[in-house]
């Protein structure tokens, strides 16, 4: 049976709350917050940081494909696939693709990596993360949240079977972005919900629960896309379920993340579930996914609690001026950076770069970042096997707070990590509080936007304090 | 390397130092020609009688490559003119190959120059990323690279935070005081220690007095071999032995790295020793110009350099064994820190106080009793080191 073999969340450390948008602009703001994006995040760098999750238990061996899903991808010529493979390491012949359009293409991506691993194809790891620019002082600026999540598809071990789907598309102009628009831009609010949102979800979920002979007491949890709370609750009402079996939007403490909101709330469903539990699942943008999900007895074999429940208290509240600078929606100084962008240099060093490679000396055992073909220790040349350090735990071996080095959050934490097996690296640190920084501290590293120097994006690797149970 | 090395093979005849600082007024060639020509003076001879000559400088935005940018405002056209960079060793770098081509026999009387225009780059200190790759290093900083010896210091020897900044703070007081004395350093004022402790943070733990000036110099030597050197003045200087080594290019990257000490500089100060033939430096030196980018470096240099036992540099700041009447001044001219760091010309600068001192040249800030001095740069993240000891007798 093709199912969940894994599912993980990636929320960003930053939180605005919405009464902090409110005050900014004179406003009564509301309850709740939602989540923002780092400066140096972006949807694949957010991607990626939940597909590292999923990978933790699970190994790389079987993946044979990875799909990327969004609407706010970097690139429109690059695959961004390709780039999440070299960063999680994953071996070079497997299948990649894109998916984007509508917050429907995470659910997208996994109906077509349902179907290839029914197809035989292995393992599919599906990424999916959204950061949607919304217009300063517009209500969807207080409704948006930016985070990313991840799920591996396979045909073993699985968590949650697919027992079947629907889907329906909608050449609807309910809300939408133009290839020259910088903002979401909707329709009337009443269009967007009733026509687009209520009826489309509403038509999906029946379905599946028809072709089905289910009803919706028979459904131990529902989890559905709401792009608003309120439209949310009303949903449940139209559905006919009870609130006690409705997964909770998050939309209140996330915000509405786009394509990757369902999966988020289907890892926080999941955290708590039983075998046997029948589960829908409905996404909609242009149209509707719908899944009859069951979970297996693999859940209780194993903890998934470090993938699906959600680090909702980890983090710092931001400024609203830092979030529109952080966002590029005002600029600041920059700093003359003193260093040549290339992208021959960048391919060239890949492995180090994109896969976080170092070298360990087959004779000493050495372990050095980057690549060294000389050995620091033995002198030993070319006789080394490359590590990934990606997944290394490490500790802040020496740092300074910069006030110099400038950028968008000073000061800028400069750190040299010493990570388990003893490579040394020197990098950045970033989703922390500068005060909590000493010598000793449990870090990890991460992928993260550097600049976009050469008109293209230039990523690399940041450390950053562990947090919660995994320290 | 041959036992005695470069000793008393050849001599410094003349020298000459600009005015350094934010030499908004004048360009390279200025300050070139200024540098040079005291230097003339200093060893009574004409332009023509430079043989060849050797530039230090680090960047080439303003000046182009190669030695033209000696070669051109001082009319030097008709002889051999190297560039040669070596981080911020550069300045040494080029007084060191100049010796060289000296004690082979080839040139009777050199030039070696050293030079940098910071200034007129945009930015303040040295601006912002390092390495030579495009993401690597982006915003690593100079200050950065060397609060990184400060944490592990603190770290390592069981200093405080508050503990580390009055120890480091201390060496800022003392290089102030004695830069307030020398007409051409950058910064001339004294500062007190509260006003060290209470400045902004640059890099952390370093604050603004902790870093040294970024400023536009150049300095500039006459070298000749040691035979000739009474026939042009009666107290010529002489070279007693150069070192030069280097660690890692990333210690940041290198395992197992210490940073609580640099091999670099331990490295070429055994050289130099070892040709100079001192075996206690602490006793044996007498004066000592070394390269205090920031106050923490010069802690460590004080250890590295063997003036001090390992991790207890403290003790001797706290004694005030480096200050100008202590007994064995260091930065007897404000240092890096008041003197300033025009990164090509720091070496040959270095020198210039030496060679001052030497000749009992120095007014206010004249150490008494001076045979022996030494002159030491770091470069890089840090990892280059060059040591030269210099010595008023021959023999």
């Amino acid at each position: 049976m093709v199912g969940i073999k894994e599912i993980a969340v990636h929320l960003p450390y930053y939180r605005l709350t919405k009464e902090a948008i409110g005050s900014a602009w004179g406003a009564k703001g509301g309850t709740g917050e939602r989540r923002v994006a780092n400066f140096d995040e972006d949807s694949i760098t957010m991607a990626i940081e939940a597909g590292f999750k999923c990978l933790k238990q699970n190994g790389r061996d079987h993946i044979k494909g990875l799909y990327f899903a969004s609407t706010t991808a970097p690139y429109w010529e690059k695959q961004c696939s390709g780039i999440c493979a070299g960063v999680l390491d994953l071996p070079p012949d497997i299948r990649t693709s894109d998916f984007g359009g509508s917050t429907r293409s995470g659910t997208n991506a996994i109906l077509s990596a349902v179907d290839a691993v029914k197809g035989g194809l292995g393992d599919v790891l599906v990424l999916t993360a959204d950061c949607r620019p919304a217009l300063p002082r517009s209500n969807l600026e207080s409704l948006f949240g930016d985070a990313g999540a991840a799920i591996l598809l396979g045909d073993s071990d699985v968590i949650c079977d697919f027992r079947d789907s629907y889907s329906i598309w909608d050449d609807i102009t309910d809300v939408w972005r133009m290839d020259k628009d910088d903002f979401v831009k909707t329709w009337e609010d009443r269009f967007v919900v009733q026509m687009g949102y209520e009826k489309n979800l509403e038509r999906s979920v029946k379905t599946i629960l028809e072709r089905n002979n289910l009803k919706a007491e028979d459904i131990d949890k529902v989890v559905f896309y709401g792009p608003d709370s309120r439209s949310h609750k009303r949903m449940i009402r139209r559905l006919g379920f009870k609130p006690e079996q409705v997964q909770d939007s998050l939309l209140d403490k996330i915000g509405n993340t786009g394509s990757p909101q369902v999966l988020i709330m289907l890892a926080a469903a999941l955290s708590d579930a039983k075998p046997g539990h029948k589960i829908i699942w409905a996404n909609f943008g242009s149209g509707s996914d719908a899944f009859l999900l069951e979970v297996t007895a693999e859940i209780e074999k194993r903890d998934i609690s470090l993938t699906t429940v959600l680090p909702l208290d980890v983090g710092e509240e931001l400024s609203y001026q830092k979030y529109l600078a952080f966002r590029g929606f005002v600029q600041t100084p920059q700093e003359l950076v003193r260093l040549f962008p290339s992208a021959s240099v960048m391919w060239r060093t890949r492995n180090w770069v994109s896969s976080l490679h170092g070298s360990k000396c087959n004779r000493c055992g050495t372990i050095t970042f980057p690549v060294q073909r000389v050995c620091y220790s033995c002198k030993a040349k070319d006789d080394f096997e490359e590590v990934r350090l990606s997944d290394k735990k490490g500790k802040v071996f020496s740092y300074s707070l910069d006030n110099l080095a400038g950028g968008p959050n000073p000061p800028t934490i400069q750190t040299i990590v010493e990570t388990e097996g003893g490579a040394r690296i020197y990098c950045l640190m970033t989703d922390c509080n500068p005060k909590e920084i000493e010598i000793g501290v449990p870090v990890e590293m991460t992928l993260r936007l550097f600049h976009e120097e050469g008109g293209f994006y230039n990523y690399y690797w940041k450390c950053r304090p562990v947090y919660g149970d995994q320290a | 390397m041959k036992k005695e090395g470069i000793r008393d093979r050849v001599a410094v005849i003349g020298m000459g130092c600009c005015k350094f600082g934010e030499n908004w007024d004048k360009g390279p060639e200025d300050m070139i020609i200024e540098a040079a020509y005291e230097a003339y003076e200093d060893a009574k001879i004409d332009p023509s009688d430079i043989q060849a000559a050797w530039l230090g400088t680090t960047s080439s935005h303003w000046v182009g490559m190669g030695g033209l940018a000696l070669a051109e405002p001082l009319k030097l056209h008709q002889i051999p003119v190297t560039r040669v960079e070596n981080w911020c060793a550069t300045g040494h770098e080029a007084f060191r190959n100049a010796c060289f081509a000296v004690a082979a026999g080839m040139y009777d009387i050199v030039l070696a120059l050293g030079f940098e225009k910071l200034k007129d780059c945009g930015f303040p200190g040295l601006g912002i990323g390092r390495g030579m790759h495009p993401v690597m290093e982006v915003r690593r900083t100079a200050p950065s690279s060397f609060a990184f010896i400060a944490h592990r210091y603190f770290h390592e020897y069981g200093l405080s935070y508050e503990e580390g900044k009055r120890t480091i703070g201390k060496i800022a007081v003392k290089n102030h005081h004695n830069g307030s004395m020398h007409p051409k350093a950058h910064f001339r004022m004294k500062v007190t220690l509260e006003q060290v402790l209470n400045a902004p943070i640059i890099s952390s733990p370093l604050g603004l007095f902790d870093c040294c000036g970024n400023s536009d110099g150049a300095a500039a030597a006459i070298i000749c071999s040691s035979d000739i050197a009474k026939s042009f003045r009666d107290d010529p200087i002489y070279v007693k032995g150069i070192g030069l080594s280097q660690n890692s290019i990333a210690p940041h990257f290198e395992p197992n790295f210490g940073w609580t000490g640099f091999a670099s500089t331990q490295n070429a100060s055994r050289q130099a020793y070892d040709q100079a033939g001192i075996k206690d430096p602490r006793k044996e030196i007498d004066v000592a110009v070394v390269h205090d980018c920031f106050t923490i470096t010069e802690l460590i240099i004080y250890e590295d350099l063997g003036f001090s036992p390992r991790g207890r540099a403290r003790e001797d700041v706290d004694a005030g064994t480096f200050t100008l009447d202590g007994e064995l001044p260091v930065n007897s001219d404000g240092g890096l820190k008041c003197f300033g760091h025009p990164i090509g010309a720091s070496g040959l600068r270095m020198c210039y106080e030496v060679y001052k001192q030497l000749q009992g040249k120095c007014g206010e800030r004249q150490i008494k009793k001076v045979d022996r001095g030494l002159a030491h740069t770091l470069g890089g993240h840090p990892t280059v080191s060059c040591v030269v000891i210099l010595g008023n007798e021959r023999g």
